[in-house]
């Protein structure tokens, strides 16, 4: 499966879930697939996806909340995944989408190829922590976990395979904030 | 000295009603009257630069928030400053320690605080000294630039300042 195809079955089962969108090709990717006024594109502050949804889970604990992380920005801010435990915000989801390289920087290896950060996840705190290979498991996994008390974690296993003639999120900084904080306030 | 229970409560009395931070020995007190009082909230946060995260996104979810740090913490959070709050224009009251201030302090906070102002300054980061008698002033300062400019604001703590309690 490659990073599009779990985008393109992940974006019809999000709502006006505020999504917090690591930086590098899974906010350019997904911004691709679905720009939606929701997504904060994280485009610099590489491994802050998670701190960040983070807040906003916790200023918001009534909506349900998404980080659509990836592996290399998991590894980098690692401890976040404790205060996230140690908070235990029922409305946030953790999704990682995890091609073992730091793509956009020409595919070096990370380590999650030897780390299981869903278990990583689960070891900590989170209420649950699930995996995923297939495109058709990703809609059953992601329903599973909307329904369940969170944190929850799923890690959805991608090749590389970034279309780097892709554009950018064309979108300046002050746009995505605004945009996302509208969606929230509004 | 500034009490560290009359700032809490001057600093929830101007908004400020999110709470996280990673400890200094200087800010001890404050974090000490913020985990007493429910209200507040305070997390601890792991590192400084996810303590930058929580508050943005704390901030874009409707809350004012506050993130105590040392200024060691500064440099780990430089990047998260510089890349995140400056250019979405995202605002948080940061206080932080200045340890090294002056020279006088265990080595490894030397450099640091002698660079503490210029570096703030270099990183366009806006700053007050607080001290007894200037709390309204910095903090009326420091609503201003968060709700107009939308950009951090940092109020450097020397030693001192604030009672310890460790």
């Amino acid at each position: 499966m490659k990073g599009i195809d779990a985008f393109k079955e992940l974006a019809p089962l999000l709502k006006n879930e505020p999504t917090v969108l690591a930086n590098g090709y899974i906010s350019r990717e997904f911004f691709n697939v679905t720009d939606r006024k929701e997504n904060f594109y994280m485009i610099g502050s590489m491994g802050l996806a998670s701190s960040i949804g983070l807040g906003v889970a916790l200023a918001q604990p009534e909506r349900k909340t998404l980080i659509l992380d990836g592996d290399g920005n998991v590894l980098m801010a690692m401890g976040t995944l404790a205060m996230i435990a140690a908070c235990a915000p029922k409305n946030l989801m953790h999704i990682v989408i995890d091609n073992e390289v730091y793509e956009s920087t020409g595919s070096q290896r990370t380590l999650s190829h030897e780390i299981k950060l869903e278990e990583v996840a689960k070891s900590v705190g989170y209420k649950q922590g699930m995996r995923v290979t297939r495109p058709q498991d990703i809609r059953p996994a992601y329903q599973k976990l909307y329904q369940a008390e969170g944190p929850v974690f799923l890690l959805i296993k991608v090749e590389p395979a970034f279309d780097a003639s892709q554009g950018r999120v064309t979108h300046t900084p002050e746009e995505i904030r605004d945009r996302f904080m509208e969606s929230i306030a509004g | 000295m500034l009490s560290s229970k009359i700032f809490v409560e001057k600093l929830q009395g101007n908004g400020f009603d999110f709470f996280t931070g990673v400890p200094c020995s200087l800010l001890s007190g404050l974090i000490a009257e913020l985990e007493a009082d429910r209200k507040a909230g305070y997390i601890p946060s792991v590192r400084e630069d996810a303590g930058v995260g929580l508050c943005a996104g704390a901030y874009m979810g409707g809350k004012q928030p506050v993130l105590l740090m040392q200024n060691s913490g500064f440099g780990y959070s430089l990047n998260a400053f510089t890349s995140l709050n400056l250019i979405y224009k995202i605002p948080v009251l940061v206080i932080m320690s200045w340890r090294g201030c002056g020279g006088k302090d265990a080595p490894e906070h030397i450099i640091m605080g002698d660079i503490n102002e210029q570096l703030l300054e270099t990183s366009g980061m806006e700053y007050a000294v607080l001290d007894e008698n200037n709390a309204d002033q910095v903090l009326a300062t420091a609503l201003k630039k968060i709700k107009n400019d939308k950009v951090p604001y940092t109020l450097l703590v020397k030693k001192g300042l604030f009672d310890e309690r460790h």
